[in-house]
């Protein structure tokens, strides 16, 4: 955490069009130069609520959302001033203020719409501004926006008085806005943005030591999220198929590709159900296209059951996993890691499949270019688990990780050739034979002359044909599990994998973590060694196969290591115990399940509260030992 | 170049062609009506012109899941009840390939049920086969949807107390455009129709009536059918819905009445099918997706090109 660094906080209600404007202004930051890193809080309801998006910005690379925030524009809720619903809410009016003052820095700024929001309704509103020594703005947006447009615009006269006070320029907002915005309310917002901005200028003392430092990108950078990592990363490897039905947070990841697939001339099916949406990918992969589906929590179970079958038919499959509190349909909108074991197991017999967490938006697509690599060429399931935080928050990531070849290859299949050439039984083509080193048999496609086989849930022979046979039960189980030791053996060989160490190498401590945990994380181990700690993290991607040997020597020589999940039962810390068999006398946890992500001040807590106590673990976190205390 | 040559193929077709040339045991029970069903969908493909090699049979869990097992052509042999979605998207994949779908009453119109609706609502280019032996067989004779209201099994021992499904009513109200009851005893109207369903464009369902000698004695089967096309006692037009809807509440009352009535009941060739509705939408591409990572000249376009928004 530096103070070099903006962390602006929007917030109103659910409808108020705050996405929208967070996102223009998340881009004009990003062309200023700066990095920047997107979090978004809303409830689960379509409208009302209290809702808030943060944008942290700054020179440096930022990881995390970030500790508190140092700059909150105020809007009313729209929804909350319908009459009826205020008797049923109470005044939500003020909430924009009252929700978010807890986290605002000492020195920080509030802009507040005193076209609809009354501070005197906030009993020691004026006390906390004193003591805190916040600068606040009391401009009548919403005036502003009805005499130019219509009052929704007042987004854009906050996003004019921002710029006023933090020096950015306007040029690079005007130029988003004319791009983004339909012709007919463009005149209008460019009117109310200007005004604002000047009205700012003129008329109070903007030197109040929040600004945007200067700054420029040494690669040029695109804005994106873990979601369009892992949409973008499905169709460069040349993802033509997606069936899925809507659940949050997952429907990010759908919505994209189905949005752009029809143009690269690919297909999107919304079904019935996510079993459906699960046998559809796999009907589509069998018959030789690339293929994927994907769910939350309660969907993704109701995939258990096609998961197994893909397994076992070796029907190269991928699937999205996008976490939120659970059990049951638990928190829709919050971010938790309790679905790591579920993804890990589910579906009846020994699981069979390649699992990897991608840790930022970069990762994601990354690990979802390789997770398809790898379904298609071994024919086995890849799933990308990632959550609610890291499916919808925005990064900065450099534009040139993206630059690579686009690969239509979808593995291993027989040409008519080998079919002639190629054993048969019962007049059937072989296709679950044998013969290679890494479990792999070739297959054909429907339609290829000769390659008739049958694809069978139940166990088959190598043509396909339903056994029990005691002998052939034995050889294709080994065949097919013998893929996963394959796949770590490439994997380890990766010029770059896939989990990051950050940190002193020789460090005496260790945080171990996966998933989107990672940014805050990392800027923890930052602040810890600051303080003089000597501390190292690693955050683990793979979760099947699981890296022992990197995971077992990166924690060889350390005296203890704090293992960070957003989950209430230490599902990954079991798993690396499970997957090592050693360390459960390093190992502690801490784990938070309060439906907010970690931030870095939370990891650094914890470890000097397991540490020496100096420290109280911070609210709703908790620290466990691995043998139980 | 393709590599799905026999696609491409024309020549003439042998019924022999679908039966595996060392054939492997069939597990059915003697007497059983899949034998039925997999005989005439042996001899309706030689008049549909497709080979097993363009043919794609996909089917779910129980005895008749095992078609797929005895029929020589690409097979995939899914799991209960979910047949519909495996076997849709494949043709939407590859439309050039034959694809059928086929499991038991339990399968398609129980554990399936919502997928059954969805497809015949999307009308899909595909044939639906349901042997429908009014009992789950696999399992060992529990009550099936078809099952008659106060049939008795182990699992209602009372008698059931359901009234049965009515699959073609179902069939012709969730959208299905072409709509059958074929029977086992009948071999010769079964080719007959399979081979007619099979050369539909849209979805095509055939309740095949299948007797289970083992678990349910009361096979219908050993009754008389009449088939509807025939008898002058029914005279609707098979192009009506209105009217196709009502021979075939006939039909499905009359069945428990002991009357076994047969024959087309709606046909819709008007209806384009769902790929057909999907290109229209600039939804789907013309060309089979499955042939493009074959296709060495294919233009690859490339996502991050769309990267342009993120800036
Ligand atoms: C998810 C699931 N539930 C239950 C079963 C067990 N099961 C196998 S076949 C079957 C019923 C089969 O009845 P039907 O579909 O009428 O086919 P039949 O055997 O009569 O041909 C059941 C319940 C299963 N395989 N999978
Ligand atoms: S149990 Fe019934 S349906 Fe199954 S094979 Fe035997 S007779 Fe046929």
């Amino acid at each position: 955490m530096t103070d070099d660094e903006l962390i602006w906080r929007i917030a109103g209600g659910s409808g108020d069009g705050i996405d929208s404007t967070s996102q223009n202004f998340a881009k004009a930051l990003m062309r200023s130069g700066l990095n920047v890193f997107t979090h978004r809080h809303y409830p689960s309801r379509i409208r009302g609520g209290h809702t808030y998006v943060e944008i942290r910005a700054a020179d440096e690379e930022v990881k995390s959302r970030g500790d508190n925030y140092n700059f909150l524009l105020a809007l009313g809720d729209s929804f909350a001033r319908n009459p009826q619903e205020e008797a049923y809410y109470g005044n939500e009016e003020i909430k924009p203020l009252t929700e978010n003052l807890d986290e605002l820095r000492e020195g920080g700024v509030i802009i507040y719409d005193s076209g609809l929001l009354d501070t005197d309704e906030i009993p020691d509103f004026d006390e906390r501004v004193e003591a805190n020594n916040w600068h606040v703005f009391d401009l009548d947006l919403r005036g502003l926006a009805k005499e130019y447009g219509r009052e929704i615009m007042r987004n854009t006269a906050g996003i004019g008085a921002t710029c006023a006070i933090i020096g950015l320029d306007l040029d690079v907002v005007e130029e988003l806005m004319t791009n983004a915005m339909p012709e007919k309310i463009l005149e209008p917002n460019l009117e109310i943005l200007r005004e604002s901005y000047e009205d700012v200028k003129e008329n109070y003392d903007t030197d109040v030591g929040v600004t945007v430092p200067d700054s420029e990108h040494e690669e040029e950078p695109v804005l994106i999220s873990g979601s369009h990592g892992i949409a973008y990363g499905a169709m460069d490897e040349g993802c033509r198929f997606i069936a899925g039905y809507p659940m949050t947070p997952w429907t990010d990841v759908f919505t994209i590709m189905t949005q752009h697939l029809p143009d690269l001339g690919g297909i999107s099916e919304q079904v019935e159900d996510e079993i459906a949406a699960a046998a559809l990918a796999i009907g589509a992969s069998h018959a030789g296209a690339k293929a994927m589906s994907g769910s939350s929590g309660g969907g993704f179970a109701l995939m258990s059951e096609p998961l197994g079958l893909a397994e076992i038919t070796e029907t190269p499959l991928v699937l999205v996993e996008s976490m939120r509190a659970g059990p049951s349909t638990g928190m829709p909108t919050k971010p938790e890691q309790g679905d790591l074991e579920h993804v890990l197991y589910t579906s009846q017999g020994d699981s069979n499949r390649v699992v990897f967490a991608p840790g930022d938006a970069r990762e994601s697509y990354v690990q979802t270019r390789k997770a398809f690599e790898l379904a298609y060429n071994y024919q086995i399931p890849s799933i990308i688990l990632y959550d609610q935080k890291l499916s919808g928050g925005h990064e900065t990531v450099p534009e040139s990780v993206f630059d690579k070849e686009p690969n239509p290859d979808i593995g291993s299949v027989v040409t008519e050739e080998d079919i002639e050439e190629g054993e048969r039984l019962a007049g059937r083509f072989k296709r679950y034979r044998y013969d290679g080193e890494d479990g792999v048999s070739p297959r054909s496609l429907p339609g290829q002359k000769g390659g008739n086989y049958l694809a069978s849930g139940n166990e088959h022979n190598e043509a396909g044909h339903i056994s029990e046979d005691p002998d052939n039960r034995v050889t294709q189980m080994d065949r097919r599990m013998s893929k996963l030791d394959a796949i770590r053996d490439e994997l380890d060989e990766m010029d770059k994998s896939h989990q990051t160490v950050y940190g002193d190498e020789d460090a005496d401590y260790a945080i171990l973590n996966f998933g989107s945990t990672k940014g805050a994380v990392e800027e923890a181990v930052d602040m810890l060694n600051d303080d003089g700690h000597s501390v190292k993290a690693m955050n683990v991607s793979d979760m099947l196969p699981f890296p022992k040997g990197e995971v077992n020597s990166f924690l060889e020589d350390v005296d203890e290591a704090l293992v960070v999940e957003m989950n209430a039962t230490a599902q990954f810390r079991r798993h690396i115990q499970g997957e090592t068999g050693r360390h459960g006398d390093k190992l502690y946890s801490l784990l938070k399940y309060d439906g907010n992500p970690f931030e870095p001040t939370d990891i650094v807590d914890g470890f000097e509260a397991r540490l020496d106590g100096s420290a109280e673990p911070a609210h709703n976190t908790r620290i466990e030992s691995a043998t139980g205390d | 170049m393709s590599v799905f040559n026999a696609i491409d193929e024309e020549r003439d077709i042998d019924v022999n062609e679908f039966t595996p040339s060392l054939e492997p045991q069939a597990t059915w029970c003697p007497g059983c009506g899949d034998f039925g069903v997999l005989k005439a969908l042996k001899q309706a493909m030689p008049e549909v012109g497709r080979t097993p090699d363009e043919t794609l049979l996909v089917t779910g869990i129980g005895c008749s899941g095992k078609l797929s097992s005895y029929f020589q052509s690409y097979g995939f042999h899914s799991i209960h009840g979910r047949s519909l979605p495996v076997a849709r998207a494949a043709k939407l994949a590859n439309p050039d390939l034959e694809v059928i779908a086929a499991g038991g009453d339990g399968d398609g119109y129980g554990i399936g049920g919502n997928h059954f609706m969805h497809t015949a609502r999307e009308n899909h280019d595909m044939t639906y086969i349901v042997f429908d032996n009014e009992i789950f067989g696999l399992t060992k004779g529990q009550t099936s949807p078809t099952s008659p209201k106060g049939h008795k099994s182990k699992t209602q021992p009372h008698g059931s107390a359901k009234s049965p499904i009515r699959p073609l009513s179902l069939a012709l109200t969730s959208g299905a455009s072409y709509v059958a009851r074929t029977a086992a005893v009948n071999p010769n109207q079964a080719k007959e129709i399979l081979a007619e369903a099979m050369a539909h464009d849209g979805f095509a369902h055939v309740d095949f009536l299948t007797q289970c000698p083992t678990w349910n004695k009361d096979a219908k089967q050993y009754v008389p059918y009449i088939d509807v096309q025939d008898s002058d006692d029914y005279d609707f037009d098979v192009r009506d819905r209105r009217e196709a809807a009502e021979a075939m509440h006939e039909a499905e009352d009359a069945l428990y009445e002991g009357k076994v009535l047969t024959g087309r009941f709606y046909i819709d060739d008007e209806r384009p099918s769902y790929q057909q509705e999907k290109q229209a939408t600039g939804d789907m591409p013309e060309t089979p997706l499955a042939e493009r990572y074959f296709d060495d000249d294919y233009e690859w376009e490339r996502s991050y090109d769309l990267l342009d928004r993120h800036k």
